[in-house]
């Protein structure tokens, strides 16, 4: 199993170090907002199929309700946040790729 | 005919599936090999197989059925076992893969005492899997009554040749086989649901609105009156006054509870790096997404083309989607989809099993018990086999007693609830909040859980008087139930929420907080990961 304990490692003076707050910052600008958003649209369809009945049965095109377009319209929601999270992730991982590189660094410099 | 071509597709699975099993048993060697298949997945590879070990016969057959009787409520199933991944994409899947080895209790035990939190969270795992188990193996057993109701093969011995099964790629194979059952499984259930549409849809000449026309008409009994309804339009199922907040109720177990579900989450483990986890979980909601768009498609066609009635009469919803094979494809369709059902059976019971082997030898055996060391080379691995064995003995048993009229829905959605409830709060607090302490974890799982059995066994699903002349599927316990919603995670997930809160608020432990730092380093870098091995 590798590195599992690593003795050496100052975890405090990488949590409080500039650069990882600022990773978990930029990651906090994302995940934030894209979690509120798929919560608020996904109970949104709930509300509006338990609460308004009436109006998510309006036919919108042919007989297809705005229910059943607003159910499919999840999937999209869905995969588009999964695209966009992808996106930001690589961001992250090259913030997270010079943390360990500074890390390695320190230890070799030990 | 079709019974024959069923049972000789089902062998062929079992064969192909059992090679695996002997390649996976030659390849693996020692614990990571077996518990986290040496963590060498690829993302596709895991994307499919989360998808094969969360996609049960409950969201295969129970949803096409749920939505043939059900139309809009219905989708709404399918909706949340979709989004659910969301939650797992940005919340818990990367922090998972960084800090734990085998087990969810792993993360949890990072910077708690370790036993009283590895001891719930192996109790969690443990009886929801079992429960899920029994559940998947009595709706297998009831499958073969109604598919081979002539082929000579009984309800005891489909049940018994499922634990069998089940016993043997999880005992000799370990994770690495279950996971290629599970992805070979995901593979032919997305080809199913694909061809399964293109019959369906080629009836309406591949046209969807005069499809949905057709949906928007279906005629049925209710009370011994003849209506007719637009099944595009919610309220058949849900309607007032309880109907509204069942709704949200049901949102919220499946938007947190698969986000919970122990044996969903180690398969998080089986890849590289948390990375790979990432990509992983985009694949599954490709797979699962795909297939729950197509199952509404599937739960309206049978609606049109067979009819509540008709279902209500022949078989109940888990026999819609078979049924609607033979109307749209025949019986040689029928033999096909039958056999995917039992494979998707398979693939899901092989990783609740090795879910709850894992727990109990890494969590209970080593760390509560004997203080986290193996006192022989190779103890957690037989100890897990062992595990395995006696698990599968037990629901197998359970499964046989109970037979197949009981009404086994109740079992499956006690997991995800459990893990609404009691799992994914612990898990999520325990990764994002500084403050959160072994107290909060301890409270958190234990009201949760026992908030989801008590609501539960009083609610609707399991207390109801039933008329003298029901046969299958009466209630439990006969009484006026005393909760009034079906879906109880809008009682239990803020009572469990609470107790982990307030039980934090009371205690102090210095200790836990100063663990945080480690923690959330490891979670976002993946310092010292577990790293992938032969």
């Amino acid at each position: 199993m590798g590195g599992a304990n690593l003795p050496a490692t100052n975890w405090t003076l990488i949590a409080t170090s500039r650069e990882f707050k600022d990773l978990v910052a930029l990651k906090k600008t994302f995940i934030v907002p894209a979690c509120v958003f798929f919560l608020v649209y996904y109970f949104g369809l709930a509300v509006l199929v338990g609460y308004l009945p009436k109006f998510a049965s309006t036919r919108v095109v042919g007989t297809v309700t705005l229910a059943y377009l607003f159910a499919l319209s999840q999937f999209v929601a869905g995969w588009v946040i999964a695209g966009l999270y992808l996106a930001a992730a690589a961001k992250f991982d090259a913030l997270s790729d010079d943390i360990l590189a500074h890390v390695d660094e320190r230890r070799r410099s030990q | 005919m079709a019974n024959s071509l069923a049972v000789f597709l089902v062998l062929f699975f079992v064969v192909g599936t059992l090679g695996i099993t002997y390649w996976a048993a030659k390849r693996s060697r020692g614990a990571g090999a077996y518990f986290a298949a040496g963590r060498r997945i690829t993302a596709w590879q895991n994307g499919f197989a989360v998808a094969g070990d969360f996609m049960s016969a409950a969201s295969f057959l129970g949803l096409i059925g749920l939505i043939a009787l059900q139309g809009m409520d219905g989708i709404l199933y399918s909706v949340g076992g979709f989004i659910a991944f969301v939650t797992i994409l940005l919340v818990i899947a990367e922090p998972l893969r960084n800090l734990g080895k085998y087990t969810m209790g792993d993360v949890l035990a990072y910077r708690f005492r370790p036993r009283p939190v590895r001891a719930l969270a192996a109790f969690s795992t443990l009886t929801t899997a079992t429960f899920y188990m029994i559940a998947q193996m009595v709706g297998a057993g009831a499958l073969v009554n109604l598919l081979l109701a002539n082929s000579g093969i009984s309800y005891n011995m489909a049940v018994a040749g499922v634990g069998t099964l089940m016993m043997i790629y999880v005992i000799f194979g370990g994770m690495l086989a279950t996971t290629w059952v599970q992805i070979i499984k995901a593979m032919l259930l997305s080809a199913c649901g694909l061809a399964l549409t293109i019959l369906v849809l080629a009836r309406f000449h591949f046209r969807l609105l005069p499809f949905f026309e057709a949906a928007s008409q279906i005629a049925y009994h209710q009370k011994s009156q003849l209506v007719i309804r637009d099944f595009l339009q919610p309220g058949l199922h849900y309607h007032p006054p309880h109907g509204p907040l069942d709704l949200l109720s049901l949102s919220l177990m499946f938007v947190l509870g698969t986000a919970g579900l122990p044996h969903v989450l180690v398969k998080f483990y089986t890849v590289p790096d948390a990375k790979t986890a990432r990509h992983s979980v985009v694949w599954a909601m490709i797979v699962i997404g795909v297939f729950y768009v197509l199952a509404t498609i599937l739960g309206l066609g049978a609606a049109i083309e067979i009819g509540p009635d008709s279902i209500l009469a022949n078989g109940g919803t888990n026999m819609a989607g078979p049924r609607l094979a033979q109307v749209v494809g025949g019986d040689l369709f029928l033999a096909f989809v039958s056999a995917v059902a039992f494979a998707t059976i398979l693939a899901v019971v092989a990783g609740l099993m090795i879910s709850a082997s894992t727990s109990f030898a890494h969590d209970f055996w080593i760390n509560v018990i004997h203080q986290g060391m193996e006192r022989k080379a190779g103890e957690i691995v037989r100890v897990a086999r062992v595990a395995a064995l006696a698990i599968g003995v037990l629901s197998m048993l359970i499964a046989i007693r109970l037979g197949p009229a009981s009404n086994v829905i109740i079992l499956a959605t006690f997991g995800m609830v459990v893990a609404a409830s009691a799992n994914f709060p612990v898990l999520a607090l325990s990764v994002y909040w500084r403050r959160f302490n072994t107290a909060g974890a301890v409270a958190g799982l234990t009201v949760g859980l026992l908030a989801s059995l008590v609501f539960i066994v009083t609610g609707p699903n399991f207390t109801g008087l039933d008329a003298a002349s029901t046969t299958g599927g009466r209630h439990l316990i006969q009484a006026q139930p005393w909760f009034p919603y079906e879906n109880v995670g809008i009682v239990s997930v803020p009572l469990g929420l609470v107790a982990a809160i307030i039980a934090t608020l009371l205690t102090k432990e210095p200790s836990a907080e100063s663990m945080f730092d480690e923690l959330t380093v490891r979670a976002n870098t993946g310092l010292g990961a577990e790293r992938a091995s032969g």
